[in-house]
């Protein structure tokens, strides 16, 4: 997390004045006791839930925590109890997903009752990010002057394009590592993944590629995808299901990175062998895409 | 000699919770140890951890957490019998110093240490992760924590890396357990 997204990306907002005592949400009880490490970080805000960055045990130990604040317009009961399944539900989802070496952030810790879930900081910036970069690079470097290739779609074979499109194979095999783990996400978008850089023991065989100028810049595509957030994910191994997540992802790949668009069939080949009945989930992707259409259509 | 208690401050705990944390080798008197829990002897209200279970200081403080959390809430005894048994070789000693309503803990570190260094037949050692790797017993660790049958883990040639995905495993299992 050292480097800071760019511009783009959601930027978490400047620190209070005060540290805590003037945050813009009530802290749940947790985050209102001292800290060495400084106050916590409020990195997104959703429906359901607040992200925070802070620390978890020691001051040097990151933590992503997940707040569900409860909901006045809810009978206090209803809540907390639709509150503690859904914690509980993404604890278990987390904790199944790590047993069958799926990457995901490890769970530190849950306090239902304040609607608190605490995992692992993932090091690394979300694929949305580094798909964008790569084709901001990518436009500085063939300026439309010269033959406009930088405001073109990106094809797999282009010069340059190995790193995307290996990004692209990485993405299909997490997704397709998932969905045989018996888990449907609810929300794959690019945001929901992240390019953490290589562990120890867990990089691939031939290790990196070229040493041109551009080389660091396209190393930070390098790394291992950590699918992020299943507040909405469910266990199960329906086809269907399976099916309309990749369908989801689909969609938000092509309106989030649409010079990418075409890239996106590399996601869906490195998926079809990731388990055996991957094909049929493919299948199924067709039916589900008509069957978008006809939605769209009847408007 | 260098303290045997150490004072840790966990992140995001009330200021009124100080943990001590001590960590002796070669224990002599274990059953001892396992008795004084059981006659819930209030002059032994530690937890006292059978090292072999532990993996790591993060695992271990990941435990503390839960029980002072759990403690807070008012659904658990903050000190119960957590492994010791009269074989149990080396052991982890978890204090929790609590001050209420303003008034300080009635005992102090110092306090602390001294009981410990009277009462518990054994070598002193720091409570690191280097020392406790040293007596991680992992295949009951894996045992006790269902972590056999993973192939995928065993695949990963790098212990220290190998570890480091069974101690994040051992420390999701705890966080799940009693919910």
């Amino acid at each position: 997390m050292a480097t800071p997204e760019p511009a783009a990306a959601i930027q978490p907002p400047p620190p209070p004045a005060d540290s805590t005592s003037t945050h813009e949400f009530p802290l749940p009880p947790i985050l209102q006791h001292p800290s060495a490490a400084g106050p916590a970080e409020l990195i997104t805000q959703g429906a359901e839930g607040r992200l925070y960055r802070t620390s978890w045990l020691t001051p040097t130990r990151l933590c992503a925590l997940k707040h569900r604040p409860s909901k006045p317009y809810r009978h206090p009961t209803l809540d907390a109890r639709l509150t503690r399944h859904r914690i509980l539900s993404e604890a278990r989802i987390l904790q199944k997903c790590r047993r069958e070496g799926v990457a995901v952030p490890a769970l530190y810790g849950i306090d239902e009752s304040q609607g608190v879930l605490s995992m692992e900081w993932v090091p690394g910036r979300p694929v949305r990010v580094e798909v964008n970069e790569f084709l901001r690079r990518r436009a500085e470097k063939y300026p439309h002057g010269e033959g406009g290739r930088g405001r073109e779609e990106v094809t797999r074979d282009e010069e340059g394009a190995t790193p995307l499109v290996g990004l692209m194979r990485r993405v299909g095999e997490a997704v397709g590592k998932l969905h045989k783990a018996g888990i449907v996400h609810g929300d794959l978008t690019t945001s929901n993944m992240m390019v953490r850089p290589w562990e120890k023991d867990k990089g691939p065989v031939n290790g990196h590629h070229g040493d041109g100028e551009d080389d660091n810049a396209e190393r930070s595509l390098e790394g291992e995808i950590v699918v992020i957030d299943f507040g909405l994910a469910s266990q199960g191994s329906a086809d269907e299901d399976r099916a309309v997540d990749l369908y989801v992802l689909e969609r938000a790949f092509g309106s989030t990175h649409p010079r990418a668009e075409a890239l996106f069939t590399v996601v869906l080949e490195a998926y079809r062998n990731t388990f055996k009945t991957a094909p049929v989930v493919l299948k199924k992707l067709e039916d589900v895409r008509m069957r978008g259409r006809k939605r769209s259509m009847l408007g | 000699m260098a303290a045997a208690v150490e004072k840790v401050e966990l992140e995001h705990l009330p200021a009124t919770h100080t943990v001590l944390l001590a960590l002796y080798r070669d224990v002599a008197n274990a059953g001892f140890l396992q008795e004084q829990l059981l006659s819930r002897n209030v002059d032994f209200e530690y937890a006292f951890v059978d090292a072999s279970a532990v993996a790591s200081r993060f695992q271990l403080l990941s435990a503390v957490h839960k029980a002072i959390a759990a403690e807070m809430a008012g659904i658990s005894e903050a000190y119960r019998r957590y492994g010791v048994q009269p074989a149990t070789k080396d052991v982890a000693v978890v204090k929790v110093l609590i001050s209420r309503e303003g008034a300080p803990s009635s005992l102090s570190p110092e306090d602390v240490e001294k009981h410990l260094q009277a009462h518990v037949q054994g070598e002193s050692v720091a409570c690191s992760d280097e020392e406790l790797a040293k007596v991680t017993d992992w295949p009951k660790l894996r045992k006790y924590h269902k972590l056999n049958g993973l192939p995928w883990i065993d695949a990963i040639k790098d212990e220290a890396a190998r570890k480091s995905e069974l101690e994040m495993l051992i420390v999701s299992a705890m966080a799940m357990r009693g919910t």
